[in-house]
């Protein structure tokens, strides 16, 4: 009787052992089947090059993309960052006082995961936080004055490489996985993830656009999109991809956002900031 | 014979116009029908995943209802609630499945 328990409680753990390992959170391991799935799909494509997005998949947009860089349609964007970067808030501080190196080459650093606060930190809510920390009004997070600032801030950063770092704080590791499972998961009307387009489909055309691999896809944010006739955020990107899936968006830098981007900027580590980009 | 056929109609004519009645949406079902899509579209944005299309049907059937058209109405907040609670099936359904999709 006693070995007959014994049998059943090792084939229950045996069972369960997949399910728990499906479960473990392992941002490593992921990274490394992330990478390779890339890297064996567009053994062309070099490495660095996946931050061109659209751009490294196809040659006849890249040469458009080659024509457009030399008026860029972000320079604009750049130009009013940096004038706004300079100017002090009206306690006298400045935008450079709230961050590490005075704001300049720090774009690959974000997200980050702050313990203290126990939430991903992108740049854009350190920027607005920074804001109301010197008794300023928040900036909207989608476009004007807010992708102005990251795009001078990104322009700042162009070939320093991600470094994002998920610490073993089982908060951070949340962060992360739930990242990663907003990334993955169908929405909308047209029952679509994000992953339908950027890791399944990169390269393929959906109506005249070609889409972006999802390894790199954050290096060239903020980004000048000729659809929107202007420059976008992080936030933006996002949420028009969930109105083009027929899925009603969240906030701007909601949590779960936030949580994609800490996610998407880890499978990115070691690729060179880009942006500001422009995109079709 | 004439008269007995003109009978019959009559009495089949009186016994067909309330049914037709019946069939005709009023206000009361319309704000029935509504409150229910609303609940289901509410219960999808607590997991947040509603869907564009079933604020933009909710609004169509709360416009057919502003215009007195009632059978438009309360069969557009039918739709309405049937896309409100496709989205929450398609929540649950992904709830796990979407780890399948992730690259290993």
């Amino acid at each position: 009787m006693l070995r007959k328990i014994f049998i059943a409680i090792a084939i229950v753990v045996g069972a369960a052992q997949p399910l728990l390992a499906d479960n473990a959170v392992d941002p490593k391991a992921d990274f490394k089947a992330f990478r390779d799935y890339f890297t064996k799909r567009f053994p062309k494509v070099p490495l660095d090059d996946f931050v061109n997005g659209p751009y490294s998949m196809d040659a006849d947009l890249r040469k458009q993309w080659k024509a457009i860089d030399e008026f860029p349609p972000y320079e604009f964007a750049v130009e009013k960052g940096k004038e706004m970067f300079a100017t002090p808030f009206k306690n006298g501080k400045t935008y450079g006082d709230c961050f590490q190196n005075k704001g300049i080459g720090i774009r690959q650093n974000y997200p980050y995961f702050d313990a203290k606060s126990g939430q991903v930190i992108t740049l854009d809510l350190a920027l607005n936080q920074c804001r109301e920390a010197n008794g300023e009004k928040p900036f909207d997070y989608t476009k004007d004055e807010m992708a102005a600032l990251t795009a001078y801030m990104a322009f700042t950063s162009r070939g320093k490489r991600f470094d994002i770092k998920i610490s073993n704080d089982p908060r951070a590791l949340a962060a992360y996985k739930n990242g990663g499972e907003y990334f993955y998961t169908r929405r909308g009307q047209l029952n679509f993830s994000c992953a339908s387009c950027h890791v399944q489909s990169p390269g393929n055309h959906i109506r005249t656009e070609v889409l972006a691999p999802a390894l790199g896809i954050v290096a060239a944010l903020p980004i000048y999109r000729s659809e929107w006739g202007g420059m976008g955020t992080t936030s933006r990107r996002f949420t028009s991809c969930n109105s083009q899936v027929r899925g009603v968006p969240l906030k701007p830098e909601d949590e779960a956002y936030r949580n994609v981007e800490y996610f998407l900027s880890y499978m990115s580590n070691g690729l060179p900031i880009s942006g500001p980009g422009a995109r079709p | 014979m004439r008269t007995r056929a003109l009978i019959r109609m009559a009495i089949i004519l009186s016994l067909a116009a309330p049914a037709t009645e019946a069939l005709a949406a009023n206000a009361d079902d319309f704000q029935a029908a509504l409150a229910k899509a609303e609940a289901a579209n509410k219960q999808a944005g607590a997991i947040k995943n509603q869907w564009t299309t079933t604020a933009g049907t909710l609004k169509a059937a709360q416009a057919a209802a502003a215009a007195g058209k009632f059978d438009d109405a309360v069969k557009l907040a039918n739709d309405a609630e049937a896309l409100a609670n496709a989205s929450i099936a398609q929540a649950k359904e992904q709830e796990t499945a979407w780890t399948q999709a992730v690259v290993r």
